[in-house]
């Protein structure tokens, strides 16, 4: 219904989003392509709530009993696991979708913050290894970039299977991202549009990734960790093969996690929730004995230290922000309000990621907007996002009395719908019904 | 000359020793039985012998090191290669040379389907037949064949060339017959005489790019 004329009522099947679709899919003759993440509204963990303690449990006491944060990624096969102060990493974006101010931000950001960064498509840019204390390096389907000198440079190997945004798609990079530095780099002409592969050109299948596995390890002397990256659908079989593939940490991104650019239907209508991904992976891992022994890192609409808190509760090892951490660097910021409007948007809605022309200096090219971005300003802007997620965690994992925010557990938890409950395992508030548990 | 027989040395003993050694050492390796991930990650101008068949990822990611394979490959032979020489003297299975940025691959005999899928610059020659949906996506380099090509040749290529001597069953989508230039000419002559194939440059026809899926055009929509 429309505020200035109550007779006018809006079609609940064709509100004026869906019309504004049909007249552009009528006008372009192509699908919406875009940035970002999901946008519709999915059970998430915000419908949970933890249970401090009271008679039965005691908490700690905040800034004076610790509670610690340090996670270890990666000890089973890797001579060298990654060591870090908090358990939120930053997830894989690459340079050519992001700017390399962005990237070189990323890298000061997670390092000032005891954290570890992830490459993406595309490769590994000096500036991020040069300011990334611990690098991830994505092994994609693409290959682009891809280097053996800088495969040993890393400090961990993820290859990547999926992600949340687009399981079972590949990546674009429109010809208007494709700068001479970008070109180069994936060894293709520049301007034109650039298509990531949807799955790897020399191996199909789980026996076929051992092998590769076996491969990359070869490469590097046995002393990376190994990840393996899907987008969250068959949550509990993927993770069960990715293990038995030899993986050394599985990361699993829900429907939630951005893109750089692709279709708005696969963004949309693709893949599950990380509510319950996340609750599906642990029980993978408790079914083979591999919880804790095989890391899980969790990603996919993370925000807030609620959200880490309640990741780890359900049995994470880690999470992984992305969204989040370039809105901490400055994208969205209202800043730049009067330039999102020029280009048909405005700071808190801008998705076209994929146009090249961000406001922010953040997904661009453009050298005079990527300029707009400081790297060491982005930097500690993104440090103290993360130190606050960290405090935020502790906050809560005190509350439920841990020493370790690994002690959290899906025992400190119940759910405040019964959709939340079913997905993640947790008894409805104020019952102790688990929708779908023991057949009932 | 160092001898490592893989019925005494483990797969993580070979590829410790060879990415050990310093330049100019030459190695033998025997009882290979289809073993995977041999010979990888080299960085070092070596010479490799093998003798037998190998597994997957025969001299993945070869920087500098010249390996010479006496049998036939698995899957994703010379995979990512960066630099270096790999010749295989039996056939090689799917996606021989994948992704692969530079060097060159000989494959005397035949290449299964996908042979340099999302090739990077590396050159491919091969003695024989190769697969279908060879060099899919392939975006630098030369793929050089000596017999015939399956279905959907060079699909979504984009600036590799093809040279075939023989018969090409079909073409993908985007991949078209070029004129022979002298240029081109000059370029396979050296890539046959490197691989020591000795046939007439005029005996093959050039395959490339149409460049017309460059930029999304909805026009285009039915070639996909």
């Amino acid at each position: 219904m429309s505020k200035d004329n109550p007779t006018l009522i809006e079609s609940a099947t064709f509100p004026r989003h869906v019309i504004a679709e049909i007249q552009r899919a009528a006008k372009t003759g192509i699908y919406d392509i875009r940035g970002f993440g999901a946008k519709r509204e999915i059970p998430t963990f915000d419908d949970l709530v933890f249970l401090g303690a009271s008679t039965s449990r005691y908490p700690l006491e905040g800034y004076r009993e610790k509670c610690t944060t340090e996670v270890i990624l990666g000890n089973r096969f890797a001579k060298k696991p990654i060591h870090l102060k908090t358990p939120i990493t930053i997830a894989g974006m690459s340079f050519g979708s992001l700017s390399a101010q962005a990237k070189e931000s990323l890298g000061r950001g997670a390092t000032l913050a005891g954290t570890s960064t992830t490459t993406g498509d595309g490769g590994m840019t000096s500036e991020e290894r040069g300011h990334s204390k611990t690098l991830v390096y994505q092994y994609l389907p693409s290959r682009y970039g891809m280097n053996p000198d800088d495969l040993r440079r890393a400090d961990a190997i993820e290859i990547v299977l999926g992600q949340g945004a687009k399981p079972g798609g590949g990546g674009m990079l429109l010809g208007q991202k494709i700068s001479p530095r970008v070109a180069q780099m994936r060894n293709l002409p520049e301007g034109i549009d650039q298509r990531s592969a949807c799955r790897h050109p020399d191996w199909t299948g789980p026996d076929d990734l051992e092998i590769k596995i076996q491969e990359l390890r070869e490469i590097t002397n046995w002393e990376k960790p190994i990840y393996v990256k899907v987008g969250a659908t068959r949550v509990f079989y993927d993770v069960t093969l990715a293990v038995k593939a030899g993986a050394d940490v599985v990361v699993v991104d829900g429907m939630q996690g951005g893109t750089a650019a692709t279709q708005d239907v696969f963004i949309e209508h693709v893949g599950i929730p990380t509510l319950p991904a996340v609750r599906m992976a642990v029980e993978a891992l408790h079914e083979m004995d591999m919880h804790r022994k095989v890391q899980l890192i969790v990603s996919g609409g993370i925000r807030s230290g609620a959200d880490v808190a309640k990741a780890l509760a359900l049995g994470a090892d880690a999470v992984a922000i992305g969204t989040a951490a370039l809105i901490a660097l400055g994208d969205q910021s209202p800043e730049f309000d009067e330039d999102y409007k020029a280009i048909g948007s405005a700071a808190g809605f801008w998705d076209d990621y994929q146009q090249g022309n961000d406001p922010a200096g953040i997904t661009t090219q453009d050298p005079d907007l990527a300029k707009r971005l400081d790297p060491k300003l982005g930097g500690r802007r993104l440090a103290n996002y993360l130190n606050v997620l960290t405090l935020e965690l502790q906050t809560l994992a005190r509350a439920c009395g841990k020493s370790h925010v690994h002690n959290l557990e899906p025992e400190d938890m119940v759910a405040l719908t019964m959709e939340a409950a079913a997905m993640a395992g947790v008894p409805l508030a104020g019952t102790e019904w688990i929708p779908g548990k023991n057949g009932v | 000359m160092t001898t490592i027989d893989l019925k005494k040395n483990t797969i993580r003993e070979l590829n410790e020793k060879l990415q050990g050694s310093s330049p100019g050492k030459k190695f033998i390796v025997n009882n290979t039985v289809g073993k995977h991930a041999l010979s990888v990650g080299l960085t070092k101008e070596i010479d490799v012998e093998i003798n037998g068949h190998v597994g997957y990822y025969c001299a993945g990611m070869n920087q500098e090191a010249s390996i010479k394979i006496n049998g036939n490959a698995g899957p994703g032979l010379a995979e990512n290669m960066m630099s270096g020489e790999v010749r295989v003297t039996g056939n090689a299975s799917q996606y021989a040379g994948a992704t692969a940025h530079g060097g060159l691959l000989i494959i005397e005999g035949d290449a299964s389907s996908r042979c340099g899928i999302s090739m990077k610059g590396m050159n491919i020659v091969v003695g024989g037949n190769i697969g279908h949906m060879s060099a899919f996506m392939a975006q630098s380099g030369n793929l050089v064949v000596c017999g015939d090509a399956g279905d959907a040749m060079g699909d979504s290529i984009y600036e590799t060339k093809i040279f075939v001597r023989g018969k090409v069953k079909s073409l993908g989508t985007d991949c078209v017959e070029k004129e022979m230039k002298k240029e081109h000419k000059d370029e396979l002559g050296k890539l046959l005489e490197m691989a020591k194939m000795n046939y007439s440059v005029d005996e093959f026809r050039r395959y490339g790019s149409a460049r017309k899926l460059y930029n999304f055009d909805i026009d285009q929509v039915d070639d996909y």
